[in-house]
């Protein structure tokens, strides 16, 4: 393993990229996530990799599908109205198959909102802003660390599962320092075996094999719907395989918060102060958000008198506490929007308001 | 104590960023858990800026400090704006070659600070940052002098070597 | 004895779903031959737009995929990363080249993409059935146009061979038209002169491609062919633009 270092968040995702066996990067700059193309404008070339800087998120997005379309393994990053722009390279990507890791360091909208850190991405992430029965697998890291560490099973998935994958972090992890082990890089050997394992990958037939074609048009409806069907199995796959969270204290908890990326972290000293005062609340860790970890709610204990969102959005990670809570338990939020951090007591008064409890 | 938690803040420009930053890199060579987090947006040079900075015995969880136990102004509108982030007794280092006013509480531990004149006796007034830094670790004791030593030597390296003396003659050369 | 014609290996014995008298198959034969003729039809990959020609890939034996609308230019930006040495082309008509996608192919010229992009104009939006596009000309009736195109409702057509021809990036840049046997002739040297410029990577390649649309121009093949002479080469003069030394 290497050594600690201290890193910015952006800083350690490019370096996790590079060593997770990335050459290829396309980006347009974006306010919290700039450090990222600048890492990479600096650093791939150094690889034998290759850095554009798009002239919008519309080709940026376009030309990672032409890096993945031709067998490399390929990086993109933006930030919430970028990741919209990119809604139509995603819808076609899925629908094309084509592998991809996608990093959204989130910040405030909607439209352009402000450029502080947020979590209003989330339906756009697990909802899918493009058109058609498609999903993006995504992974919520609260730290640095977990990031770093997230990136190279996200090729990994993203090319087992033949569909882009969102790493979904945000302007407080982006912008943030913290000491990080960065992974090792993988061997030569088996960042060499990526393009070898992709055998419809477009390489120029060199008149040996039949041409390979890499289509989204389905005219005939009984074609489509079959195509439809065959992602379909992969999603429900990918609902029993991927799911990835973490609860802390459920068992003795009377109160459940739930909470993903960096707003997880300030729930986590919410429960202390909520400690402090005798009321027990533990922690549901989304990780990842689609396949969202229905399953965890199921631990939740029936003592409990109310499961509480805590989010940087006005209640859209919420909709999946409810379908996860099955109206067991009251579902309360607790949130702060704009780019504003949520604070430990600020979360505290809210647990204190859904409760009951007198101050 | 086990948790230090400290926003410094000041003018772009001023190194207040630096600052946060160098006493993370020497909290993490003391094995320390640290985050360091900025605020970030449009103004760059003669904007306002600021960081807080986390250094702890345990695990950190957010990263935001609520409360600080320190807090380093720069300028006046810093004074104003973080004043108010201390807890009771919290420590409150004030560059007072440009903060004339006094704060509003009375509750704090105050270390005033002529940093632009300590730093043009040592001939060089962009070291004004590290005489504040030098008074933090004096007296909030957030990480050890010989850490930052060591984060300034591999800051200063290279051709950037020849204005290690001054950094460090700076971090001692303000007395209370 | 020696063959007069032979089926080229660039095209797979596929009947196109082409409307009789366009001219997509002569474009893309031309372009398969001038492939197969150096040799290059395994080391070529190319990018289908959104339009007609979307199904190109049912035709070209070579390695394809489908893209966005307009998008082309970046997607072949991103192949062109990933293998150097590969040639790499775009096929796109008015609508994706001249519309939607101006932002993609404006920069893929200015950062002299070694791609070349293969613009069929035929001043018409063909696979939705007949819509002005931005090569539509002043008067002619579209279905988004009834009356004909006018001016100051919509502007004058727009000539992209002069527009990408300002761009540095772009050292090779030619207009050629498929409206008569001769005309099919110099065309097919453009393309290959354009392959050339690949092969020696000097740079982007643009080759415009005067084609018809019997269907929706509402006439029937031979008087489509005889519109582009009269209407478009005199608004889309023929001949090269921009070329490297080392092809001329």
């Amino acid at each position: 393993m290497s050594e600690k270092v201290l890193m910015k968040g952006n800083e350690a995702f490019a370096e996790a990229a590079i060593r997770s066996g990335c050459r290829y990067y396309f980006g347009y700059p974006i306010t919290p996530q700039n450090e990222i193309p600048e890492y990479m404008s600096r650093e791939l070339p150094k690889v034998g990799g290759s850095f554009v800087q798009a002239e919008s998120e519309l080709a940026a997005i376009s030309m990672a599908y032409g890096g993945a379309v031709a067998g490399g393994r390929v990086f993109v990053s933006s930030s919430s109205p970028g990741i919209a722009l990119m809604q139509e390279g995603f819808s076609f990507l899925c629908s094309t198959e084509i592998p991809l890791v996608i990093l959204n360091v989130s910040r405030g909208g909607p439209g352009v909102g402000g450029i502080q850190p947020g979590q209003a991405d989330y339906y756009q992430a697990t909802r899918g802003g493009g058109n058609g029965d498609y999903h993006l697998i995504v992974f919520a890291p609260s730290s640095i660390q977990e990031a770093v560490d997230m990136m190279e099973m996200a090729f990994r998935v993203a090319e087992e599962y033949r569909n882009p994958v969102m790493i979904l972090a945000d302007g407080l992890i982006g912008q943030m320092m913290e000491p990080v082990v960065l992974p090792n890089p993988i061997p030569d050997a088996v960042r060499e075996g990526i393009l070898k394992a992709k055998p419809w990958a477009l390489t120029g037939t060199k008149e040996g094999r039949p041409h390979n074609v890499v289509k989204s048009l389905y005219l005939k409806p009984e074609e489509l719907e079959n195509r439809i069907m065959e992602m379909d199995l992969k999603y429900q796959k990918a609902k029993e395989q991927l799911v990835r969270y973490e609860t802390n204290r459920l068992e003795e908890a009377e109160v459940v918060l739930v909470a993903y990326g960096s707003t997880a972290r300030i729930a986590e000293e919410a429960m202390e102060l909520l400690a402090e005062e005798g009321i027990q609340a533990g922690l549901i860790r989304p990780i990842s958000l689609w396949p969202f970890p229905y399953e965890a709610f199921d631990k939740i204990p029936e003592k409990v008198k109310a499961v509480i969102s805590v989010e940087l959005s006005r209640g859209q990670m919420m909709d999946d506490v409810k379908i996860g809570s099955k109206g067991r338990f009251p579902v309360g939020l607790s949130s702060r929007v704009g780019g504003i951090l949520i604070t430990p007591p600020e979360i505290a008064a809210d647990v204190k308001k859904v409760l009951g409890v007198e101050r | 104590m086990a948790t230090h938690k400290l926003v410094i803040a000041g003018f772009g420009g001023q190194g207040v960023m630096l600052m946060g930053q160098m006493i993370a890199y020497a909290g993490m060579l003391e094995g320390k858990e640290v985050t360091w987090m900025p605020s970030y947006g449009p103004e760059m040079r003669g904007g306002t800026a600021n960081c807080s900075v986390i250094v702890s015995d345990k695990k950190i969880s957010s990263p935001i400090i609520v409360e600080a136990t320190a807090v380093a102004a720069m300028n006046l509108p810093s004074l104003i704006k973080f004043e108010k982030i201390l807890k009771p007794g919290g420590q409150l280092f004030m560059n007072t070659s440009l903060i004339k006013e006094l704060p509003t509480r009375n509750d704090l531990e105050i270390y005033q600070i002529e940093a632009n004149e300590i730093a043009v006796a040592l001939r060089n007034d962009k070291v004004s940052n590290m005489v504040i830094l030098g008074a933090i670790i004096n007296k909030t004791g957030i990480v050890k002098q010989e850490s930052i030593e060591k984060v300034m030597e591999k800051l200063f390296s290279g051709n950037k070597a020849k204005l290690l003396p001054l950094n460090k003659q700076a971090l001692t050369a303000w007395e209370a | 004895m020696k063959p007069v014609f032979e089926y080229t290996r660039g095209m797979l014995p596929e009947e196109t779903t082409y409307c009789p008298g366009c001219t997509h198959g002569i474009a893309h034969r031309l372009i398969m031959e001038a492939l197969d003729e150096k040799g290059l039809l395994g080391e070529t990959i190319g990018v289908a737009p959104i339009g007609c020609s979307i199904l190109a890939h049912h035709y070209m034996n070579i390695d394809m995929c489908e893209s966005t609308h307009g998008r082309a230019p970046a997607i072949a930006t991103g192949i062109r990363r990933v293998h150097p040495d590969k040639i790499v082309f775009t096929y796109q008509g008015d609508g994706d080249l001249a519309s939607i996608g101006t932002g993609e192919i404006v920069h893929a010229a200015h950062r002299g993409e070694r791609i070349t992009s293969f613009f069929i104009n035929n001043a018409i939006y063909g696979m939705t059935g007949g819509q002005m596009a931005p090569t539509s000309l002043l008067g002619q009736k579209t279905t988004t146009s009834m009356d004909g195109r006018m001016q100051e409702l919509s502007g004058k057509p727009l000539r992209m061979a002069e527009l990408i021809a300002t761009i540095d990036g772009a050292v090779f840049v030619e207009r050629v038209s498929l409206d008569s046997p001769g005309n099919v002739r110099k065309a097919k040297k453009a393309i290959r002169k354009a392959i050339e410029v690949q092969e020696k990577k000097l740079g982007f390649g643009f080759v415009e491609i005067l084609s018809s649309c019997a269907t929706n121009w509402g006439v029937t093949p031979v008087k489509a062919l005889e519109w582009m002479r009269e209407n478009m080469i005199p608004y889309y003069p023929l001949g090269n633009l921009k070329s490297p030394e080392e092809v001329k």
